[in-house]
């Protein structure tokens, strides 16, 4: 009965057979491999993104004034809603992560060779938009961060030499971060993204089944343009086998492994925010980017100005040119990673750089502490033994704030250096210099201290030193001022 | 068609076809460009900005730095409350004031303002600016964007309506300055002097010429 019915269907769609030559198709043994799951496993996060996207569709509303809200009914409300949104939330952290994986794998493997170059650009266009899918979903978060986010995306858009301002108001839909921003992200996060999203992972699943899975690269099997098609042909032939079912079992248990881990994921760590109300007029905030942009955000803090326009406009251009650009800069030879030290070394640097800079935006040494410190006293250890008017530059200390970015005893802000024994690296004078005309990143405070208080001040930096080690000396101005000034420095301390 | 240069009767009007849908298509892209552009066009006639109260003169007590809301002047049905906005007033003296806007000249982070330490300090890589707006240091490359002024029937107004960013119009209307070149004269000695490192009794100097 079944079999009749099924058998009444394919022959009206004539499915049947396509499908069971593009299962059967024969693939090397030897890429039935656990290092070959990782593409699948973008498709079914993705696969994921899609239903539970369409799930938080049926409650959210995409308006400037209701989409907060409509959040946290979905948080707090609806049955399950807190999953959905948990599920969604770390599918995409998930998808941006497996795709990096995958592009990492594909490359170390050389797979990007001859002739799947154009596999491996429609796959850079694919992490393109899996990184645009996450930022326009951070975006549809509508809370502190994305609006403040939006306002960074709007400044950097605003820099690109005479298009910018028109970029900017294209990208907000109007003057200012408001309702017309947020409908034109849900558009793009839901529907212009996804549908190119859907076409270029057909193309790219369409070209893996018509030219065939990487073989497992063997270091010294180069791959050249005239040979390899009939090479890799010979090789499924002689040592294929079905791609179903003897490669897929392993795709099957990883894509569930990273289903339940998303949603381990999801039931512990829960969904992210929203955080605080979308009002621009609440600026006690720190607004930060989701972790797959922190790198973004610290290397923003650590470029120098002059070098940060180009560095905005030209990098992305020139990376996204390198990787499309590589399966012809490097089209043939060898494919194994065992004999690419070079492509290993790169990847393993932008690894390194792009994990320090994910670490260090965590706890953003950059970043003036806007909350701690400043009313704090200065730790009692400090003022042991000092003078009335190191007693009172400790307390100019604590009241100009100087630990939101200098900290003394381990607390105090990281932006500027620990000053707990400054006094052995600058002498009198460069200390009063440093405090008045600032320098290096350090603003000036020349119009912001008495010279009462600057006096003060560095009477107490000046006994910020270990007490082993003698404070920093100008010997050049002992020899011109003499015992004089030493009698003068001795009776100040 | 089964000689290739000449032109058969049904070959010409698929042509035809193919030419007439060209020009359908010309002609429904133009509302459609049209519409996609708009926010654009409109920025483009400055139809955005306008002046906005932010309120009457004695609530900005001179030589001090105030926070201030405003409500943007153009609003759409579903902006809630993004449309209202903050800026710094700082009253100089008298009726000279000047007006920051909250976004950072870096990125548009909110920068707050520190009497204490008589900075402005943004909060996500790091900008400071002095008491006039002027950059201090961290990554910005200039001082905080300001709004246009004035005292209207002891109202403080000030023009406003678009996000100001580094690259926008509104950044070269709104008190653009070159990178560096605050408009205080002194501060304007002083940074040039800790550019270099000049030394202590200059800038004394300096101060008493001030």
């Amino acid at each position: 009965m079944i079999g009749q019915i099924a058998q009444w269907f394919d022959h009206r769609l004539q499915l049947a057979a396509p499908i069971r030559d593009a299962a059967e198709h024969p693939v090397p043994r030897n890429t039935a491999s656990w290092f070959y799951v990782f593409g699948s496993a973008a498709l079914t996060v993705f696969l994921l993104q899609l239903v539970t996207g369409i799930l938080l569709a049926l409650i959210y509303v995409p308006s400037a004034s209701e989409a907060w809200s409509s959040l946290q009914a979905l948080n707090h409300d609806v049955t399950l809603g807190w999953f959905i949104r948990a599920m969604h939330g770390w599918g995409s952290n998930f998808m941006v992560a497996i795709v990096l994986i995958h592009m990492v794998q594909v490359f170390l493997f050389g797979a990007y060779k001859f002739p799947r170059e154009l596999t491996w650009i429609v796959g850079v266009f694919l992490l393109l938009m899996t990184l645009g899918m996450a930022f326009t979903g951070q975006v549809l978060r509508f809370d502190q961060d994305a609006y403040w986010g939006l306002g960074i995306g709007a400044s950097i858009a605003s820099r690109v030499p005479i298009a910018g301002p028109i970029i900017v108001k294209l990208m907000l839909g109007g003057p200012i971060i408001a309702g017309a921003t947020l409908s034109r992200f849900f558009a793009l996060h839901v529907f212009v993204i996804p549908g190119m999203l859907i076409g270029f992972v057909c193309l790219h699943l369409l070209m893996v089944l018509k030219l065939g899975i990487n073989e497992w690269p063997m270091p010294g099997r180069l791959v050249k343009r005239a040979t390899y098609e009939n090479e890799y042909h010979q090789l499924t032939r002689k040592d294929g086998a079905p791609f179903v079912p003897y490669a897929i079992w392993k795709d099957l248990f990883f894509a569930a492994f990273i289903l339940l881990a998303v949603a381990a994921c999801a039931l512990y760590f829960g969904p992210f925010g929203p955080t605080g109300r979308p009002d621009p007029t609440i600026i006690q905030t720190a607004p930060k980017p989701d972790y797959f942009f922190l790198w973004l955000y610290g290397l923003l803090s650590y470029l120098p100005p002059s070098m940060e326009t180009p560095a905005l406009l030209i990098g992305p251009v020139v990376a996204i040119g390198f990787l499309v650009l590589m399966p012809f800069l490097s089209g043939e030879g060898e494919k194994s990673w065992r004999r690419r030290p070079i492509a290993v070394l790169t990847v393993l640097l932008i690894a390194i750089t792009l994990g320090t800079l994910t670490h260090l935006a965590g706890y953003t040494p950059w970043s003036p502490h806007m909350n701690a410190w400043s009313g704090d006293p200065v730790p009692e250890k400090f003022l042991h033994g000092s003078t009335a008017l190191q007693r009172q530059g400790a307390l100019v200390f604590q009241g100009k704030q100087c630990r939101n970015c200098h900290s003394i005893g381990e607390s105090g802000g990281q932006r500027g250096p620990a000053l707990d024994s400054v006094a052995v690296r600058l002498t009198q004078d460069q200390l009063i210099r440093q405090v008045i005309q600032g320098g290096g990143n350090m603003p000036a405070y020349g119009k912001n201290l008495s010279p009462a208080e600057t006096t003060a001040l560095v009477a107490f930096l000046e006994t910020l030193h270990p007490r082993t080690q003698a404070p920093a000396r100008d010997a050049a101005r002992d020899m011109v001022l003499g015992e004089e000034q030493d009698r003068r420095q001795d009776s100040q301390r | 068609m089964s000689d290739q240069n000449t032109l058969s009767r049904r070959g010409f009007f698929m042509k035809m076809g193919i030419l007439f849908n060209g020009l359908v298509a010309t002609a429904l892209a133009v509302p459609v460009v049209g519409f996609l552009l708009s926010s654009i066009t409109r920025g483009l006639a400055n139809a955005y900005l306008s002046w906005v109260p932010l309120g009457p003169i004695n609530d900005f007590p001179e030589g001090e730095t105030r926070l201030a809301t405003f409500r943007n002047p153009y609003v759409t049905p579903t902006d809630g409350k993004t449309v209202e906005t903050a800026c710094w007033v700082r009253r100089v003296e008298g009726e000279q004031f000047q007006v920051f806007a909250i976004n950072c000249a870096h990125l548009g982070c909110p920068v707050r303002w520190f009497p204490q330490s008589g900075l402005f300090m943004c909060p996500c890589h790091g900008g400071a600016y002095y008491r006039d707006g002027s950059r201090a240091s961290g990554p910005p490359e200039r001082g905080l964007f300001e709004y246009p002024y004035k005292v209207q029937d002891g109202m403080v107004t000030i023009q406003a309506g678009e996000l100001p960013t580094p690259g926008s119009p509104t950044a070269s209307l709104f008190g653009n300055r070159p990178p560096y070149g605050p408009r205080n004269e002194l501060v304007s000695i002083e940074s040039k002097l800790s550019a270099s490192s000049g030394t202590n009794a200059l800038l004394r100097k300096t101060k008493t010429w001030a």
